[in-house]
């Protein structure tokens, strides 16, 4: 989900046009902007867009037959 | 959606299944420990575009669902306590006990509000100064620290009415303990995503090394779980186990440490019941002596009847991947998510419900 407003640990944030108050007590600099995991009311992680990006080319790659010694390391 | 559909593009999903098709070539059993995976692999038809020698179980990835019947029937009848006002996510409501649901139990005139986090529970305790509100505190790794913090708040506040019913649990030993029943035959888990948020990756480390089962943690969209699929699918081809992070745009290697701190803060872990393993060691959470006071167990007397259960619910087998929903007698007949019979026809995590609800699914 998107955060769209922030005050102290609660922030606002919004998907497909539902939007929730939630709190992000546990995830340090939230800002507003940034897409986030939300579970039961908490803002759980952020995420890592670059991260994100990456995995999609992974994806292609693999598609096209390219795969180099297995996919990444946990 | 941004980050969503990228996540859901059928041009790549096919060349992915392609690969699948190429590395699967024995018979083998994967299971997903994740109600959203659950649900994710149903509505998809995951299941219905893999190869056929793939095979997808449900494991105990459903908190409903591993809840036991005596703690269903113990919080059923706190709630029937004069003065007492359930606090519950949703799903709870219409899961049945040995005798009746808490949904039956409110058309008697039992209080039980639905909360959606458990800070809402908190509010209600502070709004209702007389009443005394028993928060149903069930939940993984995920749900955890959100509980924890609620709890928190409430000592803060030194609010006396606010209680809640003790049954979050831990995943991996969960996972460990599974792998030990004579009808389980798993080759490798999809690690569920949201809770390795928290726990990071380190906690599935001895399923891979001690158990020999590879481990990726996985995404939820499709790709995610095809990509997961072949991973695991590789590891095994090439003899391997290890934990790989497919998920790796919310999962770091080291989880949320400030999440975990809290639930730490507040619980310790003990042994406890799950529906369809039973007891297992260090698998639940109870509150530390500190925040002791705000138990349910230590404050109301709860005396119930022996649970019952309908003999023909296959529950217990589905939760540790020893049967699917579809070799229960009862799926879609006698049981269905209007009159269920079973958790795992309730929750909208159950794989029961699942695969009731995307019957006629395929992937496009
Ligand atoms: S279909 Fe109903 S009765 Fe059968 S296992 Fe699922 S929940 Fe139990």
């Amino acid at each position: 989900m998107k955060v769209i407003n922030i005050e102290g640990v609660e922030a606002e944030v919004e998907q497909g046009g539902t939007r929730l108050r939630v709190r992000a007590d546990f995830v340090e600099d939230v800002n507003v902007g940034d897409y986030v995991l939300v579970h039961a009311g908490f803002v759980i992680q952020k995420l890592d867009e670059n991260e994100a990006l990456e995995t999609l080319r992974l994806l292609e790659m693999l598609g096209m037959g390219v795969q180099s010694t297995p996919v990444a390391e946990g | 959606m941004r980050w969503v559909s990228e996540f859901r593009d059928g041009s790549i999903a096919k060349l992915i299944l392609e690969r699948i098709n190429e590395l699967a070539e024995h018979e083998c059993t994967l299971m997903e420990v994740c109600g959203t995976h659950t649900m994710a692999i149903a509505r998809f038809g995951i299941r219905q575009v893999l190869p056929k020698s793939i095979r997808l179980v449900s494991g105990p990835g459903c908190p409903v669902c591993v809840t036991t019947q005596s703690d269903i029937d113990r919080f059923i009848s706190i709630g029937q306590i004069d003065g007492v006002v359930l606090a519950t996510f949703g799903d709870m409501v219409k899961v049945p006990g040995s005798k009746i649901s808490l949904r039956d139990a409110r058309a008697h005139g039992i209080d039980v509000r639905v909360v959606y986090s458990p800070f809402e529970a908190v509010e209600l305790a502070r709004q209702m100064p007389n009443r005394k509100v028993v928060f149903v505190s069930i939940g993984f790794e995920t749900t955890t620290p959100g509980i924890a913090l609620a709890i928190m708040q409430a000592e803060k506040e030194r609010l006396r009415n606010f209680f809640i019913y003790p049954a979050n649990k831990l995943v991996p030993p969960a996972m460990k303990a599974l792998l030990s029943f004579d009808d389980v035959c798993v080759d490798g888990f999809i690690c569920p995503g949201h809770v390795s948020t928290i726990i990071g990756t380190r906690p599935y480390e001895p399923i891979a090394t001690d158990y020999g089962k590879p481990c990726v943690i996985a995404g939820f969209e499709p790709l995610d779980i095809l990509q997961a699929v072949f991973m695991l699918l590789m590891q095994i081809r090439y003899g391997q186990a290890k934990v790989e992070n497919q998920y790796r745009r919310v999962v770091r290697p080291e989880g949320n440490e400030a999440a975990r701190k809290a639930i730490y803060e507040v619980f310790e872990p003990n042994s406890v019941e799950w529906r369809g393993l039973g007891l297992i060691e260090c698998s639940g959470l109870k509150l530390r002596s500190k925040y002791e006071h705000f138990d349910a167990l230590l404050n109301f007397d709860v005396q119930v009847p022996p649970t019952s259960e309908h003999p023909e619910c296959q529950c217990g087998r589905i939760l540790r991947g020893a049967a699917v929903p579809t070799d229960c007698p009862l799926f879609a007949s006698a049981c269905t998510p209007e009159h269920p019979i079973g958790p795992c026809m309730v929750s909208s995590e159950g794989a029961c419900a699942a695969y009731f609800r995307y019957r006629e699914v395929s992937l496009s």
